[in-house]
């Protein structure tokens, strides 16, 4: 796939964590189509949040190059990367990562704090906190709750909400669904996959489950991605 | 947004945010109070006598002769003769005089004899009057007027009797003259309200019976007998002057310092009152140090508190960098929070002050004649609460810069 016409591209990107000799991650080459929904399949251990954070910008590669949406991570400044991460790019984390202290529209609204073009898309924020928070199941009184008050359903719903407020171009979930039951993990993935299309994301998960690759456009194993590793022991 | 994020924070940690909170407020209060009660004195001090340009006594020191004639604090080392007063009296420059006669007691209070020009020319708080609350001022040879804190304290009314000691510690009374309380003055704030005042002739009367300061045996002379006596002073033991023109203040103190008949001393009392401040200079400065010690430990105990909870707050910082926060944003929120800290703590300390004062200014008028104002802050209090507020802002910066430095490091992957 050529890193003019994809959302994401690696390549020959290559990262070893400082201090860290026995671990290095080697990825020659991966890129993801825009509005495609890939599955990254991987063990604990393999590097898929090591993988995660150079997509995010918040490490850079030693050596290759990271493309979001045709623009060269290494080329920006850092304070530029973090302006790039929250205009870009969603998150869904597996601990849902939600302030517990603040309400669940604060929750949501938080990544248009930093991110004035993604703020610029959504003509009305609170309005589209409450209508997200409604498409995903969340009760009405949910909105001005207190996130650490709801259950780990609710959490991820609000934490899917505030990766699809103001319609990033690339949403990336890091195993979403492991703290949910079967039952609630269709329904959300549901939810999350009809927004995401509707807002013409792409979106990329990392799981360990391959029984989620159904849902995907495409799934690939990270050990297909990295090259054996050099250097690792 | 993240000012209310920052508030929301503080209040998930409200208990250990509280204490901490309640430590700056506490050495807020204690800094603010030691600032009252320092400049309540220092007012309360120069308060006390208005409008006279020098005092008279025997030649001691100047903060031991303004100690004792007007602040009825130790005692003198000599008197003023008579003679000599009215040679004073008599000079050109004096506008008005008026003397002063220590050494004797009633209970725990200072009685003072003087003439009724006291009550005309004693001035105190910018040039007030004393006045009287009850009764009238003295008209027989044995009347006394009381100072508010004398009726208070002993449950004196107009009418009573009183029998004065000889001497400030004595167990001899002059029983065989009691006095009358005649009036009660209004509460002024100053020693007049501590101090039983007669008249100088009532002060020769007491002593008529007396002789190098012990009771004659076996005489006691009629209080009628003794009214119709003359009852001159053979000395007072201090005067309290005013001058015509103010440009003659330095030249009669010139002439009084070199009187060639006795030593004397007079004094300019806001040039003694300098002096008696720069002497307890040292003790105030240190007590200010103190109390600005305790206000330092409590900013260093907020910055300890934040220290602390750094590491169970990753996720929280991890999650603002997630959603694009830079580092340095992090940072604010940390001097934010403390920023914040320390405003609460100051308005609470604040409000903590001025809960105390009303509390303790009755106390501490009762248990020491200090008059401690409860006014609006000064401008030197408020720019007090403004520097805690600032350096409890710096002193988060050492945690915050912690954080930074813990954010960059550790992006937005923390898995605790």
């Amino acid at each position: 796939m050529d890193s003019d016409t994809s959302i994401l591209s690696l390549r020959d990107v290559r990262y070893r964590w400082p201090g860290r000799a026995s671990f290095a991650l080697d990825i020659a080459d991966f890129a993801i189509a825009p509005s495609e929904t890939v599955l990254l399949l991987g063990e604990s251990g393999s590097g898929k949040s090591t993988l995660l954070s150079l997509i995010c910008g918040t490490i850079t590669a030693q050596a290759g190059s990271v493309t979001v949406g045709g623009t060269d991570l290494a080329s920006l400044s850092a304070g530029k990367r973090d302006r790039f991460r929250a205009e870009q790019i969603g998150l869904i984390f597996q601990q849902f990562n939600l302030l517990p202290y603040a309400s669940v529209r604060d929750n949501i609204l938080l990544p248009l704090r930093f991110a004035p073009q993604r703020r610029a898309r959504v003509a009305a924020p609170q309005e589209e906190a409450h209508r997200l928070c409604t498409t995903l199941g969340l009760p009405e009184e949910a909105i001005a709750a207190q996130a650490g008050t709801l259950s780990v359903g609710q959490q991820q719903r609000v934490a899917a909400a505030r990766a699809l407020i103001g319609a990033p171009p690339l949403i990336i979930a890091d195993e979403p669904t492991s703290a949910l039951d079967a039952a609630t993990q269709a329904t959300f993935l549901e939810l999350l996959f009809a927004q995401a299309r509707a807002n013409r994301s792409t979106l990329l998960m990392v799981s360990h489950d391959a029984r989620l690759a159904a849902h995907f456009d495409r799934v690939v194993q990270m050990s297909d991605v990295t090259s054996p590793l050099q250097g690792a022991a | 947004m993240i000012l209310r994020l920052a508030f929301r924070s503080l209040m998930a940690r409200a208990l250990t945010v509280g204490m901490t909170i309640l430590a700056i407020a506490l050495s807020v209060a204690l800094f603010l109070g030691v600032e009252k009660v320092r400049t309540g004195a220092k007012a309360s001090f120069a308060d006390t006598i208005s409008g006279t340009d020098l005092i008279i006594g025997a030649r001691s020191g100047s903060v031991q002769l303004l100690l004792y004639s007007v602040f009825r604090i130790g005692n003198a080392t000599n008197n003023l003769t008579w003679e000599s007063y009215n040679d004073i009296a008599a000079r050109p420059e004096v506008d008005w005089i008026v003397p002063i006669s220590l050494g004797d007691s009633h209970r725990q209070f200072r009685v003072m004899g003087t003439t009724s020009a006291f009550f005309e020319r004693y001035k105190y708080r910018a040039g007030r009057s004393l006045a009287v609350a009850q009764g009238l001022l003295m008209d027989d040879l044995f009347d006394a007027v009381i100072g508010a804190d004398v009726a208070a304290t002993l449950n004196y009314k107009v009418g009573d009797p009183i029998v004065v000691a000889h001497g400030l510690a004595s167990f001899v009374a002059h029983d065989d003259q009691p006095f009358r309380v005649s009036g009660i003055l209004e509460k002024t704030g100053t020693p007049v309200d501590r101090t039983v005042i007669v008249s100088l002739r009532a002060i020769e009367a007491i002593h008529v019976d007396w002789q190098s300061g012990a009771k004659i045996p076996g005489q006691s002379t009629p209080a009628d007998v003794i009214r119709q006596m003359e009852l001159e002073p053979k000395a007072v033991t201090a005067a309290l002057v005013g001058v015509k023109s103010r440009l003659q203040v330095f030249g009669l103190q010139r002439a009084i310092n070199d009187y060639p008949q006795e030593p004397l001393l007079a004094i300019l009392p806001g040039v003694a009152l300098q002096e008696l401040w720069q002497i307890v200079g040292i003790a105030e400065t240190a007590l200010i140090a103190v109390s600005g010690m305790v206000v330092i430990t409590a900013l260093i105990g907020m910055m300890a508190t934040i220290f602390s909870s750094l590491n169970e707050r990753r996720r929280e910082m991890a999650i603002f960098r997630a959603m694009g926060a830079r580092p340095r944003v992090i940072l604010s929120l940390l001097v934010l929070e403390a920023t914040l800290m320390a405003a609460i703590g100051a308005i609470i300390g604040l409000a903590l002050l001025y809960a105390g004062l009303v509390v303790a200014q009755p106390l501490v008028d009762a248990a020491f004649g200090l008059w401690l104002p409860i006014d609006p802050p000064s401008l030197r209090e408020l720019w007090v609460l403004v520097g805690v507020v600032a350096a409890g802002a710096i002193v988060s910066m050492v945690p915050a810069l912690r954080a930074y430095r813990m954010s960059l490091a550790d992006g937005m992957m923390v898995r605790i």
